[in-house]
């Protein structure tokens, strides 16, 4: 009989052990894939942040740019930049023929003649002058550089000549290569060219989507849980609309997209690709989500705290907003920040009310076309160019780093509210 | 307290039946109760006596299936007409919980709350007033008068319900209504509270459900014996205790159930 007794303390001793071991596994396997994740992330994306440019000198030959002597601000705007643009490139290879002079050309963005332009309107008195000016490589050559290209391919297999690399590598043993670091990643709207899209459109219609999102669903979202728990009756008809609530919150994305699609672009003709549109579409989505948490924070207040003020005679409404909604705030606040992170990542509506379109301006309101963070991952994870692969991982941390923001502002705000309530 | 010789009846409850969905848990109860003195309820669990209290300022309305029927007259004033304001009810009828309930708020705010509500105080000297005396009645001042602005969650259990009923008083109800409210205290804490009761009775008109047929010898001056939702049997306390009519009294006062 003891000794049973011993062997199953011993077997009630192992089977914890084992648990413990389990529950320690499952940590230590999702600790490796976000490891992982986040490695592969980082060691992608971190060049991103770096741009590769050109020391290219320019002779500013006002006869070839065809301005007259003390030229004005405009004459300088409307001057001709691309010969000299072109001649500047030209000269890198002396000897180069027509082909090849083409080539030299194709080593730098296309916005190269603006960068010229751009250093004249800066320093108006180089006309005449020589100047090295600092010029964005092309996209190939910016991954060369960074030791992203596979260089031994066979020629007709690259997008990038011999003769590009022969000149290319020239200019790096002058020292006329530089990297720097890319503010034009977080200053420019998208292009179709790599080495100058920038994420600036996708953020800021990732924030305007957002903050229409929580100004529509946050309000809403909150007097629908204070009226369903502290106001409506208990029947059959608040119990069909608590079902149905839970539903909607399992709702796959893509149909509130239809929805924003069918209503909001097709009935009501508001703006197609704006984050006006994208935020009601994110709000119908995120409003289950908050009324859920506002639900429960508002259930977890002890029932006592609202006797206490009944007791005194306060009214439904003045327990409820003196004491009630106080106190569930904290959680309604990380339930609505839950939901809004979840609208941050969310790609598929999005991409029917057309916030998928190229967009290569920077939204300066809810009312411009705009893409968002997720939807430029989409788009750049599609495009072919070797440049985009690294901006994919680049947006991806951007994304996270917002995200992680969110959550920290989140986490004050509820360390706030806690602190004045316990 | 007798005027002319009668006792002033404060609380007149006639034929109250209380029900929760279909099942009847209050039966005809008819009880009067005495202005200035403490009532005791007592009884077995589950035999209604919180449901009774709970009755007299209409805190049964926030549970959805309960109804009542029958007359409960205040100053000869029925509570269960259309016609009563249950915040105004409240105003005059306090209550202490089982559980200390205060706010999470601080200690000022848990007092000033009940006054600044109905509009009692014009000034903010005058709140200050208010909450001293309340704190005062409530003999939690001296333990409490340097740490207003501090939560009240941060008090002891003793101490919570002391400023508990500090709150209850504040807004000078005629009636105050405690719902066991020594159940989750130590007999130290249990005594303050019991002389608090003593002295409340001056002011105010108590009743008190309890569990402890010492506390209920102790504390009252009337009792009512509560079983299986009837109202056995109701006197002085000294006649209930000493020399009860009923059997069934005399059982559970000498332990034999309950």
């Amino acid at each position: 009989m003891n000794k049973n007794k011993e062997q199953l303390l011993n077997k009630r001793y192992k089977a914890e052990q084992r648990f413990r071991l389990y529950g320690q596994s499952a940590i230590f396997m999702a600790l490796l894939f976000l490891t992982i994740f986040i490695f592969k992330i980082f060691s992608t994306g971190y060049s991103a942040f770096q741009k590769t440019w050109l020391i290219v000198p320019v002779t500013f030959d006002a006869e070839i740019m065809m301005l007259e002597q003390n030229p004005s601000n405009e004459d300088l705007q409307d001057a001709d930049y691309y010969d000299i643009a072109l001649k500047s490139m030209a000269n890198l290879d002396p000897n180069a023929n027509e082909d090849q002079e083409n080539e030299l050309k194709r080593m730098v963005s296309y916005f190269f003649e603006k960068e010229i332009k751009n250093e004249l309107l800066n320093e108006p008195n180089l006309i005449g002058k020589t100047k090295e000016v600092y010029l964005t490589a092309s996209d190939d050559l910016d991954q060369v550089f960074k030791g992203n290209y596979p260089r031994d391919l066979p020629e007709d297999q690259r997008r990038v000549s011999d003769y590009q690399l022969k000149i290319f590598d020239q200019l790096v043993a002058n020292g006329k290569v530089e990297s720097k670091f890319n503010i034009s990643f977080f200053t420019n709207a998208d292009s179709r060219e790599a080495e100058l899209a920038g994420i600036a459109s996708s953020f800021m219609g990732s924030i305007f989507s957002i903050l229409v999102c929580l100004m529509i669903a946050f309000p809403v979202a909150v007097l629908a849980a204070i009226y369903l728990e502290e106001f409506a009756p208990k029947n059959k008809f608040t119990d069909f609309i608590e079902v149905n609530i839970n539903n909607l919150a399992a709702v796959p994305s893509i149909v509130f997209g239809l929805l924003g699609l069918g209503v909001l672009l097709a009935i009501f003709q508001l703006p197609r690709s704006t984050p006006l549109v994208g935020g009601i579409t994110l709000s119908l989505m995120t409003l289950p989500t908050i009324i859920i948490a506002a639900r429960a924070s508002l259930k977890a207040v002890p029932p006592s705290i609202r006797e206490a003020a009944l007791a005194m005679g306060a009214s439904r409404m003045q327990t409820t907003m003196h004491h009630t909604v106080p106190l569930s705030m904290p959680g309604t606040l990380s339930g609505t920040i839950i939901g809004l992170a979840q609208a941050l990542g969310e790609t598929a509506p999005l991409i029917l009310i057309g916030m998928v379109a190229f967009v290569n301006t920077i939204p300066g309101s809810p009312m411009d076309p705009a893409a968002s963070l997720p939807v430029q991952i989409y788009i750049w994870a599609e495009s072919a160019e070797r440049g985009f692969v690294e901006k994919v991982s680049a947006c991806i941390m951007v994304l996270l780093g917002f995200l992680i923001t969110m959550n920290l502002f989140a986490q004050i705000i509820r360390h706030k509210f806690e602190k004045k309530w316990s | 307290m007798k005027k002319n010789g009668v006792k002033m009846i404060k609380i007149k409850a006639k034929d109250v039946d209380v029900f929760y969905g279909k099942k009847q848990a209050l039966y005809n109860i008819s009880l009067d109760i005495e202005e200035n003195q403490v009532t005791a309820l007592i009884g077995p669990s589950g035999c209604g006596k919180s449901t009774f209290l709970r009755c007299l300022n209409r805190m049964n309305d926030v549970i959805d299936i309960c109804s009542v029927k029958g007359e409960i007259l205040i100053n000869d004033f029925n509570i269960n007409d259309k016609s009563c304001d249950v915040v105004r009810l409240r105003e005059k009828i306090g209550m202490v919980f089982q559980k200390p309930n205060p706010f999470p708020k601080t200690l000022y705010e848990n007092v000033s709350y009940g006054p600044t509500i109905h509009g009692m105080a014009q000034s903010k000297q005058e709140m200050d007033e208010i909450v001293e005396t309340s704190l005062k009645k409530a003999a939690l001042w001296e333990e409490v008068k340097d740490r207003l602005h501090e939560p009240g969650t941060g008090l002891s259990g003793g101490q919570q319900q002391r400023l508990c009923i500090a709150r209850a008083i504040s807004v000078r109800p005629e009636v105050i209504l405690m719902d066991e409210p020594c159940s989750a205290l130590d007999p130290i804490a249990t005594a303050q509270i019991e002389e608090l009761i003593d002295e409340l009775k001056k002011e105010h008109t108590i009743i008190i459900v309890t569990h402890s047929m010492a506390q209920a010898a102790r504390v009252s001056q009337n009792t009512g014996f509560f079983h299986l939702g009837q109202l056995i049997e109701h006197g002085s306390t000294d006649k209930i205790f000493k020399n009860p009519d009923n059997t069934k009294t005399q059982d559970y006062i000498t332990g034999r159930f309950g």
